[in-house]
């Protein structure tokens, strides 16, 4: 992977009035990352990236491209291309001369551009729709002429605002693979905003998970979905079932908890939480639905877990099983499907087992509310 | 049913007489314009003619007053496009939070009458002339300027309403993407936001010129030695008005039904331009071979736009080889007769007094063969109207509503008919 040119937040602070948008934010980027900010609705996404592509000056706190330092400098002096969450596309523009446009500033002849144009028109798998109106397009077209118009401009950074929200699903998951091989392709620093975390997780080389203004964690996908630094990031980050209780002792990396509901657990605590967690603290136990498996009827222990089953659901790959959760949320369970039979136990009892390293405990935060 | 149909009924005649009160004095200045009386009336219709149309464009007041017309209205396009401009720029872009303060001091123009605004343009302009002590002739005090100025002051509320309208549409994420693709400000607002106000500064620019054209209350305070076109009408008005004003306004309005109808043929291009586009296969916008709707084809508008310039290029050809010289000579040549005749009448009647007298001077049994007479009155005709009993039953005020009638016997000996026949 080439070099690229990174970016960094420091002490990054955005207010608005009396309101924090974004507080304390340190983020590093390496040069030709693909990198997610992931994050539900409100929580400072947009913020962030009008700061780093010139639109915002940071209340307090630097971004630095390249490791220069951006204060001051306007967006149309920054080696930044946006892709905003509308596209904003210029309506009465043709398609080759929107993707051209930063060649027009630059006074470049048409027949240049025509031949640029052509040349990303072919990347994008448009060729020949070059003298069409933005209008004229469907929304996965526009979405690509968008990308081509912020390439064409040569950034060293490409920033990204949640591009595909408006698609369907189908176009959407194209649109991801697409996306990804283009940032391979053009080696450049991706810097990509979701509330999507699936999206987050297939796409990019590093995620930080945000919530409110703050970053909970940042880290690849995988720490972010095994290894979660915060209650908000486990809960956050695909699907979760949360035990709470409080940490009754603590041996090594492990930690005992008292549950409100299932007796006695144990868990691996968090990596960036090991030596933080003590005996009486308020805890949260998380475990995935596919750490789960069956156990014999009414096994006790530290890892067993027994609840009455709600409601079944098979998927196909995975047969889902609804139990009897914490606060009226229900626990999910997924089985694979490994050819063997599922009766039903509606209504009845069922004992599972997890290992102790799949179940994470962190101490007790807010939780993301889907 | 009943009740549906004289619903029907009524809504179309309301609909005629609605548009009967629109246009119909229209209709009749155009008429006058054609007919050759020396007053502007549509009857009784005596001969057709252009002559209004070239007395007009000899009229050199006239055509000073157009031309002045034009020249304040294309300053005052530019200036109050401008202001308007900017002014929607501010309220919409710079200071989207004084919005409601700052609308309501760029509307008060319109409010104030343009009475006030003429008066108020001149006085203020001519403290800054002598302010900055300059002669009387100087530019800040020439009726060109002052005219422009007063009537910007508010066309250009007028210019920036339109333009509001167009730019509460615009999407300021197109100014920003523009910049983060590292266009100045500058190119930003050449490249995008201009090109997106296009339509709306025309039809500003169109609104500015019209308004400027027909404004008369600011202006006569302000138009100095430069009467515009409306001073000039009014001031001929004053002393009386020839169908060559009639003509000026059927050029008007002629030229108003041409620019609509070519702004909607315009229009509905557009549109059918867009829906073949909109159908086009790649290969078809690729090779350009895409055949694009003829500009007639379901285009009423257009079609209508080109059967009025057929008509009037038909009609001013017509009007140069046409002479309504005959025409009008026959019309004054009756005119004359009637008043000959008119004249005989008057002579023979105080004849008739004449000798009336005479016989009742003389004898009363005369009376008799008189009373005779009456049940076949045409057959005296002949005689000369000697012994009409009209004379001596009605008065005299009837009878110049029967010397039509006679005049074909009244004139037979009339040396003047043998020219003419
Ligand atoms: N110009 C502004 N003035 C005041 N508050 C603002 C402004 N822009 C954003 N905010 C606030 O900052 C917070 C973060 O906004 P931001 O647009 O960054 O959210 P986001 O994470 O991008 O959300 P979404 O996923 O819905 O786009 C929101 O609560 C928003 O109300
Ligand atoms: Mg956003």
């Amino acid at each position: 992977m080439s070099a690229g040119v990174g970016v960094n937040l420091e002490n990054l602070w955005i207010r608005f009035g009396d309101f924090v948008a974004v507080r304390d934010a340190n983020v590093n980027i390496n040069g030709g990352d693909f990198f997610s900010f992931l994050g539900p609705s409100g929580c400072g996404k947009t913020t962030i990236l009008r700061a780093v592509s010139g639109f915002l000056e940071p209340s307090e706190g630097n971004v630095l491209i390249g490791g220069n330092n951006m204060k001051g400098i306007g967006p149309n002096k920054r080696p930044t291309a946006l892709i905003f969450q509308n596209l904003a596309l210029f309506p009465l523009m043709k398609v080759w001369e929107n993707i051209t446009f930063s060649m027009e500033i630059k006074g470049a002849s048409a027949k240049e551009r025509r031949k640029r144009a052509d040349e990303l028109l072919d990347m994008i798998a448009l060729t020949g729709q070059g003298d069409k109106l933005p209008a004229e397009l469907s929304g996965g077209q526009k979405q690509r002429v968008a990308i081509a118009r912020a390439l064409c401009a040569e950034p060293d950074v490409l920033l990204l605002d949640e591009p595909l929200s408006a698609l369907d699903l189908k176009l959407r998951q194209h649109m991801r693979s697409e996306l990804r091989e283009i940032q391979k392709r053009v080696g450049i620093t991706f810097i990509y905003i979701t509330h999507d975390q699936g999206e987050a997780l297939t796409m990019s080389d590093n995620v930080a998970v945000m919530r409110a203004g703050v970053i909970d964690q940042i880290g690849d996908g995988k720490t972010i979905y095994n290894d979660p630094s915060t209650a908000f990031a486990a809960s956050f980050v695909g699907e979760n079932n949360v035990f709470r209780g409080t940490v009754k002792k603590v041996i090594g990396n492990e930690v005992m908890i008292n549950t409100n509901r299932s007796g006695d657990l144990m868990a691996r605590i968090s990596s960036n939480n090991v030596g933080k967690m003590k005996e009486g603290d308020d805890a949260m136990l998380f475990i995935r639905p596919e750490a789960f498996s069956l156990a014999p009827l009414g096994t006790q222990g530290d890892h067993f877990v027994t609840a009455e089953v709600h409601k079944e659901e098979f998927e196909g790959n995975v047969f889902n099983i609804f139990m009897e959760g914490e606060g009226g949320k229900e626990m999910k369970v997924s089985l694979p499907n490994l050819g063997q039979s599922f009766e039903s136990h509606r209504g009845e009892p069922m004992t599972l087992e997890y290992d102790v390293h799949n179940a994470v405990a962190l101490p007790a935060g807010v939780l993301a509310t889907e | 049913m009943k009740n549906f149909s004289l619903m029907r009924i009524s809504i179309w005649v309301y609909l005629a007489l609605f548009f009967a009160y629109l246009l119909g004095p229209l209709v009749i200045m155009s008429v006058t314009a054609f007919n050759s009386p020396g007053f502007p009336r549509a009857a009784p219709w005596e001969c057709l003619t252009f002559e209004w149309f070239s007395a007009l464009f000899q009229d050199e007041r006239i055509l000073n007053g157009i031309k002045n017309s034009v020249l304040v209205g294309i300053g005052t396009v530019i200036l109050s496009v401008a202001m308007g401009l900017a002014g929607a720029l501010m309220l919409t872009q710079i200071w989207p939070k004084l919005r409601a303060t700052y609308y309501t001091i760029i509307i008060a123009p319109i409010l104030v009458p343009g009475v006030v605004i003429g008066i108020s343009t001149l006085v203020f302009w001519d403290r800054v002339n002598r302010m900055l002590g300059l002669d009387a002739d100087s530019f800040l005090s020439s009726g060109l300027f002052l005219t422009v100025i007063g009537q910007s002051t508010f066309i250009a509320s007028y210019c920036m309403l339109v333009l509001v309208a167009r730019l509460q549409r615009y999407d300021n994420a197109l100014t920003e993407a523009a910049l983060d693709l590292g266009a100045s400000h500058a190119q930003t607002f050449r490249k995008v936001l201009l090109p997106f106000m296009r339509p709306a500064i025309a039809s500003a620019a169109v609104l500015a010129f019209l308004a400027s054209f027909e404004n008369y209350n600011t202006t006569t305070f302000t138009f100095g030695e430069y009467p515009t076109l409306t001073i000039e009408l009014a001031q001929k008005v004053r002393y009386g008005i020839t169908p060559a004003i009639s003509a000026l306004a059927f050029i008007i309005v002629l030229l108003t039904v041409f620019a609509a109808l070519f702004n909607e043929a315009k229009i509905r291009r557009q549109e059918l331009v867009a829906a073949a586009r909109k159908t086009a296969t790649v290969e078809e916008l690729e090779t350009g071979k895409l055949r694009l709707p003829g500009f007639l084809s379901s285009n009423t508008a257009a079609v209508l736009l080109v059967v009025v310039a057929m008509a009037t290029i038909a009609v001013v050809g017509t009007a140069t080889v046409y002479s309504p010289a005959q025409c009008i000579a026959d019309v004054k040549e009756t005119k004359r007769l009637e008043t000959e005749l008119r004249i005989q009448e008057l002579l023979q009647r105080r004849a008739d007094e004449a000798a009336r007298r005479a016989a009742e001077e003389g004898e009363q049994s005369d009376q008799a063969p008189a009373t005779d007479a009456t049940p076949k009155p045409s057959n005296d005709s002949g005689f000369g109207n000697v012994f009409n009993p009209g004379t001596l039953q009605d008065g005299g005020t009837e009878t110049p509503e029967e010397e039509p009638e006679n005049s074909g016997s009244g004139g037979v000996f009339d040396p003047g008919n043998l020219q003419s026949n």
